[in-house]
């Protein structure tokens, strides 16, 4: 059984229809990616499992438990965590007060500071700035801040939103780099992006939104190459 | 035989630290309030008047209003814990019953039903079976002997205890705010609600703690204040609900949603107007504070130590 399942969920922002029955399924262990262009429900998909907006019918389910419309901060507490678009960082808090925010579920004092060494590995940068208030991070560490936060809760899945969003091209392949690491180490992934290019060579399966349905699903690697996703998505052909 | 100038530059001192500090608690309610979910929390003023009419029906149930009553020792500590708690669950249950169901409504209606509970506080506390429509005098529930006398004022107990409660409170909320995972909560609920919810954050009951914080705080002040003037009016928006309402103007004059900003605003609207009384004339109490405000409004909109926002489009 996958890990994460939701199936014909459908989400309406008032009278706009935004997902219309989206399905998907993610393995435990492998990195999934819901790629798609502007305004096709990929945000909405990831709000959607983690509670940040109502889902109209459908049923999401993770770890055979159905989860649909809890409140998000239930839904941390089984083991999700949702890096959202923009990253929302905590501006004027500190680096380190976003991770200790990020670990406000977890009341284990030595794992707790355990994973935050583990982020310090991940991201050096941010051990340079633990002190520093997050507003005055660029961009690249804002990112990796928003990752390193969500990993602070010790999820079994993570949800990232567009974490290439806004970057520069050198950052975006360590961050890139840095999902894999993440989920070497056994997290699973459920990745929101723009750039099909990246996404799909990092992830193990890929899924094709447009305008709130999923019209392709299948092996990162079979996308990559299929006629449509390559003239659609990767600009090629 | 001190220099009476300098006997009234201390005197006013005096009372500018006593009525500035419980200004600031008040102010601290507003702008905790403020803060987290970007309103004005109206009855807040009404909290610091019923803190004041609280204590007085429990001293007066307790018999320490009778004429010739001497109240125990423990009267002043144990009714300042009594309004604090008391206060403090009507502050939650505001927000319970009248705030809470409005989460996702326009922020003028939450505003509106403010001003609404804000009323209806004043007029319910004139029924009978409230405080009455009479004028009360509170009975002296904190020990208040002449302590020193320094340049011909004499410091008094009530008024050392009125700043040291007042100062003890401001240092514990924080405390609590800088150093609990509490604190850190509602930091974060202030920053951004949504992505604080993600992070696991009960953002309802986070919003619950902070008004019943506030209230509490309100309730001590409106306790200290009628020790330092005993004069309970009726109907209590002409003095004590003012009086609330003035430490809302510290609240914007420090910088609304700024802790600290409360505090100094508190103080400075004490010395403002205290010394303006003192030294310019008494009847224009009102009028230098609300000027003030005007001034910072005009020069510094976002307050003294708030930052200005750019309200992005």
């Amino acid at each position: 059984m996958a890990l994460l399942e939701i199936k014909d969920v459908r989400v309406s922002y008032g009278p706009v229809s935004a997902l219309q029955g989206v399905s998907l399924a993610v393995e435990a262990g492998q990195v999934v990616t819901l790629i798609g262009s502007n305004g096709a429900g990929k945000s909405t998909t990831l709000r959607a499992i983690s509670g940040m907006v109502r889902v109209t019918s459908g049923t999401v389910t993770f770890d055979g438990k159905n989860i649909t419309n809890l409140p998000p901060h239930e839904i941390v507490r089984l083991g999700i965590a949702h890096a959202p678009e923009g990253r929302g960082i905590f501006a004027n808090l500190t680096v380190d007060e976003n991770l200790e925010v990020g670990a406000f579920v977890r009341s284990d004092r030595a794992g707790i500071a355990q994973d935050r060494e583990r982020a310090f590995t991940l991201f050096p940068r941010l051990k340079e700035r633990q002190r520093q208030i997050a507003g005055t991070l660029s961009g690249g560490e804002q990112q990796m801040l928003a990752i390193a936060r969500a990993l602070q809760s010790r999820p079994r899945l993570l949800l990232l939103d567009e974490p290439s969003l806004g970057l520069a091209p050198q950052v975006v392949s360590t961050i890139f780099q840095i999902i894999r690491e993440i989920n070497s180490t056994g997290t699973t992934i459920l990745l929101v992006e723009q750039n099909a290019t990246m996404a799909l060579r990092a992830a193990h399966r890929g899924y094709v939104l447009e305008v709130g349905n999923i019209v392709l699903a299948d092996d990162a690697k079979v996308l990559a190459e299929s006629d449509e996703v390559r003239k659609a998505y990767l600009g090629i052909g | 035989m001190a220099d009476p100038a300098i006997t009234k530059l201390l005197q006013t001192t005096m009372d500018a630290m006593a009525v500035g500090s419980l200004y600031a608690l008040i102010a601290l309610g507003y702008t905790m309030v403020y803060g987290i979910l970007r309103f004005i929390n109206f009855a807040h003023s009404d909290i610091f008047m019923l803190g004041a009419w609280v204590s007085f029906v429990l001293a007066r149930a307790l018999g320490w209003a009778a004429p010739g009553a001497v109240a125990p020792v423990w009267a002043g500590p144990f009714a300042i814990v009594f309004v604090m708690v008391t206060c403090g669950a009507l502050g939650f249950t505001i927000e319970r019953l009248a705030y809470r169901p409005l989460r996702s409504a326009p922020r003028i209606n939450v505003l509106i039903t403010a001003i609404g509970v804000s009323l209806l506080l004043e007029n319910v506390g004139q029924l009978p079976a409230a405080f009455g429509t009479q004028p009360q005098r509170m009975p002296t529930l904190l020990p208040d002997v002449a302590l020193a006398e320094v340049g011909g004022v004499i410091l008094r107990s009530v008024d050392l205890t009125v700043i040291g409660v007042a100062v003890v409170l401001m240092l514990v909320l924080e405390w609590v705010i800088y150093n609990t995972k509490l604190g850190l909560a509602m930091r974060a609920v202030s920053t951004d609600t949504r992505v604080a919810a993600l992070m696991g954050i009960p953002v309802d009951r986070v919003i619950s703690t902070t008004f019943v914080i506030g209230s509490s705080l309100a309730a001590a002040a409106g306790f200290l204040a009628a020790m330092k003037y005993p004069g309970l009016n009726q109907p209590a928006h002409s003095t004590w609900v003012l009086l609330g309402l003035k430490a809302f103007v510290a609240a914007v004059i420090g910088g609304i949603g700024n802790l600290r900003g409360a505090v100094a605003g508190g103080l400075l609207i004490g010395v403002v107007e205290l010394f303006g009384a003192a030294y310019l004339s008494p009847h224009l109490r009102d009028v230098y504070v609300f000027s003030l405000l005007i001034a910072v409004l005009l020069f510094r909109p976002a307050g003294l130590l708030g930052q200005a926002t750019v309200e992005k489009v």
